[in-house]
């Protein structure tokens, strides 16, 4: 369990393995993934820097980049002969030898750096997430640490600083659910107490999953299955009748029963949560889980394709910058 | 599962023909390619179809699925056998003794009923590339260590309840380490990372140490390939 500073390459997650007992990983918080990259001209399924409480200082080894910061309203600091900073949600272009510091984060657990170009590690089974427990993907299959040094993709577009205008603000304090598939394990409490209260996120939470800490969620009888599918989102409660909401690095089986499902709308919001936060959770169908996921990706690619360039907060002239190509570098990372 | 997994359920036990119907619907969907499908999970009496609800939804699935239930759920089909080197006891097998002592059989008799047997690997989980064998039998079935170990060397064999199983890499394990084979049963710089897929089976060949030794240097030097063969009905 490492509820520590974390920082991580992560792209929209791996698919295809799950039964070879490879997780999907992947961002936590994927719609500010979506955002950064959508701020620096990224595909949206480029890879970027995912960190948790506090991320890396990076060095730029490239002429000039475009960095996108999403997820947090905080800033980015950028060192060298021009200090300034890049605020949270927007875009700004570093050039080489400019260290850039990432912020500690209070409004939320995690947070994205893009970079124009892409975190460009060599994919894994198709995919740059890092699936840290089983050496998978990313940079050497781990965490970052200081002294990395991260290719970054050619770039060709233009380098237009850049905003998202409607960001979430903090945390969420609900999450929806689908029911089961193992409710009818629990009792009745059990399934009312769910949606009539609030848990607090224990600090035994990573990557994995969240301990959820509130009113016990009594099982019937059993608190044990046999070994079953498990998605991202569902809502485990082993013996101590404690739920345990699973995130993107989840083993893909698990004999514990699973009372309900966070919809795949909310798990973004989800990824956002920190030690001590209270989250409720309120019960929706399949079918209006499916139409929510559908709007909010819909809202979501709206929003993005009306990024407002931003004034880039530092003396350079932007004008100049429109028709720069970009050299492809490498960014290291410090601590 | 919430809105981005359907899960098709057979039974409650851990038993072949429902794992059977597991594996050919597993099959079925796969061949049919369907928009939206993502992945595709058997698991010991389940089958998890993942799915994206921006591309296709579970009502769609259901019907689908539901199209596909014929008689041919229950049929056999070939799979691949493979003859995995094992080394039962001593340092590679610490709680081999103890498994003798609990069951009341003898060192020798544990390795007898163990490899004797050939599993079928219900799935893969837990690990990328742990896979889960069964069926043990009775005699050798035991629960799982009450206190966890917090590192089990990879490519140990162990037991529990009717099921064993390969740490395919190092890691905490809850269950009785008996053996370890040679060779590699996962990596990832294969096209398809796992030896074995769920749906095949699997005889362990104890052999001597120093056939132990040697088979670990082949596998490094990727000049050995674990045997294996078609089996099964047409």
């Amino acid at each position: 369990m490492n509820t520590g500073p974390f920082s991580t390459i992560q792209d929209l997650g791996r698919y295809g393995f799950q039964d070879l007992g490879i997780p999907v990983s992947g961002a936590l918080d994927a719609n500010s993934l979506r955002v950064a990259n959508a701020l620096v001209g990224n595909a949206e399924t480029n890879a970027a820097i995912e960190f948790r409480l506090t991320g890396p200082a990076l060095r730029i080894d490239a002429d000039e980049v475009l960095i996108g910061l999403a997820g947090t309203e905080d800033s980015l600091l950028i060192e060298g002969s021009d200090p300034r900073h890049i605020k949270g949600w927007h875009s700004g272009v570093v050039r080489r030898g400019e260290i850039v510091y990432a912020p500690v984060l209070k409004d939320t657990s995690t947070a994205y750096i893009a970079i124009s170009g892409g975190i460009d590690t060599v994919p894994v089974l198709e995919s740059r997430s890092t699936y840290v427990r089983g050496g998978i993907g990313g940079h050497e299959g781990r965490a970052l640490q200081a002294g990395d040094e991260l290719p970054i993709g050619r770039f060709q577009g233009t380098m237009k600083p850049n905003m998202f205008s409607d960001p979430p603000r903090g945390v969420p304090d609900r999450l929806r659910v689908v029911a089961g598939p193992q409710d009818d394990m629990f009792t009745q409490d059990a399934l009312d107490r769910l949606i009539s209260n609030s848990f607090s996120v224990t600090s035994e939470s990573d990557r994995m999953g969240m301990r959820l800490e509130g009113p016990e969620l009594p099982h019937i009888d059993s608190y044990d299955i046999v070994s079953d599918g498990i998605a991202t989102g569902a809502i485990q409660v082993p013996g101590n009748k404690q739920p345990i909401l699973l995130l993107a690095d989840h083993q893909t089986t698990g004999g514990y029963p699973k009372i309900a499902t966070v919809i795949s709308a909310d798990i973004p919001g989800a990824g956002r949560l920190r030690t001590g936060d209270m989250i409720g959770f309120a019960v929706v169908t399949v079918e209006e889980a499916e139409a929510i996921a559908r709007e909010t990706m819909k809202r979501l690619h709206g929003l993005i394709g009306t990024n407002t360039p931003a004034i880039d907060p530092g003396k350079i002239d932007v004008d100049a910058l429109y028709n720069a190509n970009l050299i492809s570098g490498i960014t290291n990372m410090h601590k | 599962m919430g809105d981005v997994a359907l899960i098709v359920e057979f039974g409650t036990a851990i038993d072949r023909a429902i794992s059977r119907r597991v594996m050919n619907l597993a099959r079925a969907v796969r061949r049919g390619d369907w928009q939206g499908v993502v992945d595709v999970v058997p698991t010991f009496r389940s089958l998890m179809v993942c799915y994206d609800p921006l591309r296709t939804s579970r009502a769609e699935l259901e019907d689908r699925i539901g199209s596909l239930f014929d008689h041919q759920m229950d049929m056999q089909v070939r799979s691949k056998l493979w003859r995995i080197p094992i080394i039962y006891g001593g340092e590679f097998g610490p709680d081999l003794d103890n498994v003798a002592d609990r069951t009341g059989l003898s060192s020798d008799d544990v390795v007898e009923r163990h490899s004797s047997i050939q599993y079928h690997v219900y799935m893969i989980g837990f690990l990328p590339g742990y896979p889960y064998l069964g069926d043990l039998t009775k005699e050798l079935q035991l629960p799982r260590l009450e206190k966890p170990r917090l590192r089990v060397p990879r490519r140990s064999v162990a037991i529990a309840q009717q099921i064993t199983g390969v740490y395919p890499v190092e890691s905490p394990g809850g269950w009785h380490l008996i053996g370890r084979v040679p060779v590699p049963l996962f990596d990832l710089e294969w096209p398809r990372p796992s030896l074995l897929l769920p749906g095949d089976a699997v005889r362990f060949e104890p052999v001597s140490q120093e056939r132990f030794r040697e088979l670990e240097s082949a596998a490094t030097e990727a000049s050995y390939e674990v045997p294996s063969e078609e089996i099964g009905a047409g």
